[in-house]
């Protein structure tokens, strides 16, 4: 209906996300009704998310007229964002910043760059920006989640952690079943999400190709391209970034720095 | 018991004869500004039995720990048969000095998982005879299988004097082996406890708030008060009059 009355296309986006908003704020005034007490957290979030997308789409319509090179810096600002987000909770481990920003630059990095030189993700800035994006978004949500899994495993054994030093066993033997139980739990969402990749849901790759009438088996093609790399890059990143956790709690004398949860 | 003043002098004259297994010189721990161990210094002869005691809060945990190598002093030096113990690896120092936590903090899986989870680290394996022979050492015969979910505190405490035991340490280091326990286990850990140290002729410091501990287990004792050494020697002595 509003496509018949606005023709051009942005002020027609501008509209549709303004009817959204108004859905928005009609359950804002239900959970006042209801007194939950998340008026202020709904409509903090509804005018962040609207801002920031906006702006974002004006912003990609500048870089898409740019030459192919500016994908490294964009993605690059991704990241670094991505892994000051993803530390956010586990601050107080040493180095977490570094470890992060390693951790996704490796995996997001390579993936990406693997992906574009093999032609598999198109090479131009309309398929390297958002598939990259989602990538880094993979990472760094996989990495927060393993991040402080582990940071809470550590804090809830030190007992047995200390146990196991104390029997002369070397860290890395002592820290290596929360290590494992840190990547497995954060990569179990993703296994899920490949497991029920068009059986409960179809995800936004794909579902945008078909909106644009894009042949829907090649959308179907291309989304476990997008899911299959997130996953990749996932996996990359936290398996680096493990790696290079579990030192940082030990020191050279091979004694347990973080003691427990209260610590922590 | 703790022995008459003449016969510590007489055993003390001996122990110098012998030769010193562990030395502590000047150790000191300061943390977030605050003085948890002040410039502590002794010395223990192999096969020597001593308690660590004193009120909640003096430092005697720390003090062990710290023999053990779990935490780093601020100053000081401790000395394994001579050599500074930061020469040593820290798995073969922990290997050397078995160090028997409050909490038993067994892993999970069973009784025979935990005694081989030392010798393990190390690359050694432990025989079924070898666990047989620990087990009884600590009055657990058949216990092998049991998972460890199924033990009373008592007997989880005696498969982590075991557990310390597999790795045939020199000494033992038990920080409050029975403070979590109830009298009736307290009783059984004790006995099993003393039971081991005369089998193994092992040198053994225990960490204790219980007056009655240190009479029944140790031949020596030092007092720890705020952080200080305020007293070392026989046992009645001591006890009688901190």
């Amino acid at each position: 209906m509003l496509g018949r009355w606005i023709e051009n296309q942005v002020w027609l986006g501008a509209a549709q996300a303004g009817v959204t908003m108004v859905a928005a704020l009609l359950v804002v005034w239900l959970t006042v009704r209801l007194k939950l007490g998340l008026k202020k957290d709904i409509l903090v979030a509804l005018g962040r998310g609207v801002a920031q997308i906006v702006l974002v789409g004006f912003l990609l319509t500048v870089i898409f007229g740019a030459d192919l090179w500016i994908a490294v810096p964009v993605i690059m600002i991704m990241i670094v964002t991505a892994s000051v987000m993803t530390i956010k909770r586990v601050s107080q481990i040493p180095n977490a910043l570094r470890i992060s920003l390693l951790g996704i630059t490796a995996g997001a990095g390579l993936v990406i760059g693997v992906m574009t030189f093999l032609g598999v993700i198109e090479q131009d800035l309309t398929s390297i920006i958002p598939i990259g994006s989602m990538m880094v978004y993979g990472a760094m949500n996989t990495n927060a989640l393993m991040m402080e899994r582990f940071r809470s495993e550590v804090g809830s054994h030190v007992g047995q952690i200390e146990a196991g030093l104390a029997l002369g066993a070397s860290p890395e033997q002592v820290i290596r079943p929360y290590a494992r139980r840190a990547v497995t739990s954060a990569l179990t969402p993703n296994i899920n999400g490949l497991r029920s990749l068009g059986i409960v849901w179809i995800p936004g790759a794909m579902a945008g190709m078909v909106l644009a009438g894009e042949n829907p088996a090649y959308a179907g093609f291309y989304q476990f391209v997008v899911s299959g790399s997130i996953f990749v890059t996932a996996g990359i990143t936290v398996l680096i970034s493990i790696a290079l956790l579990r030192k940082q709690v030990f020191s050279e004398a091979e004694q347990l720095l973080l003691r427990s949860e209260a610590e922590l | 018991m703790g022995l008459p003043a003449v016969e510590w002098w007489i055993l003390d004259k001996m122990r110098q004869k012998q030769h010193s297994f562990l030395s502590v010189e000047g150790l000191t721990y300061v943390i977030d500004g605050q003085t948890i161990l002040s410039d502590i210094s002794f010395e223990v002869s192999a096969g020597e039995r001593m308690a660590i005691f004193g009120p909640s809060g003096s430092g005697k945990s720390t003090l062990i720990r710290m023999i053990n190598r779990l935490d780093e002093p601020t100053s000081g030096i401790i000395r394994v048969e001579g050599e500074d113990y930061r020469n040593i690896p820290p798995s073969s120092l922990r290997r050397r000095l078995g160090m028997v936590l409050q909490n038993p903090n067994l892993f999970p899986g069973t009784v025979a998982d935990n005694l081989s989870f030392g010798p393990l680290s190390h690359g050694e394996s432990l025989t079924e005879d070898d666990i047989r022979t620990l087990l009884t050492g600590v009055d657990l015969e058949g216990f092998e299988n049991r998972d460890i979910s199924r033990l009373s505190g008592g007997e989880a405490q005696r498969v982590n004097l075991a557990r310390t035991l597999a790795n045939k340490p020199e000494a033992l280091l038990l920080d409050e082996p029975t403070s979590a326990l109830d009298e009736a286990a307290k009783a059984e850990v004790e006995a099993t406890i003393m039971s081991v140290i005369n089998a193994h002729q092992v040198t053994c410091i225990l960490v204790t708030h219980d007056p009655e501990q240190v009479r029944r287990l140790s031949e020596r004792v030092m007092l720890l008060e705020d952080g200080q050494l305020v007293a070392d020697g026989p046992v009645a002595e001591v006890l009688n009059v901190g």
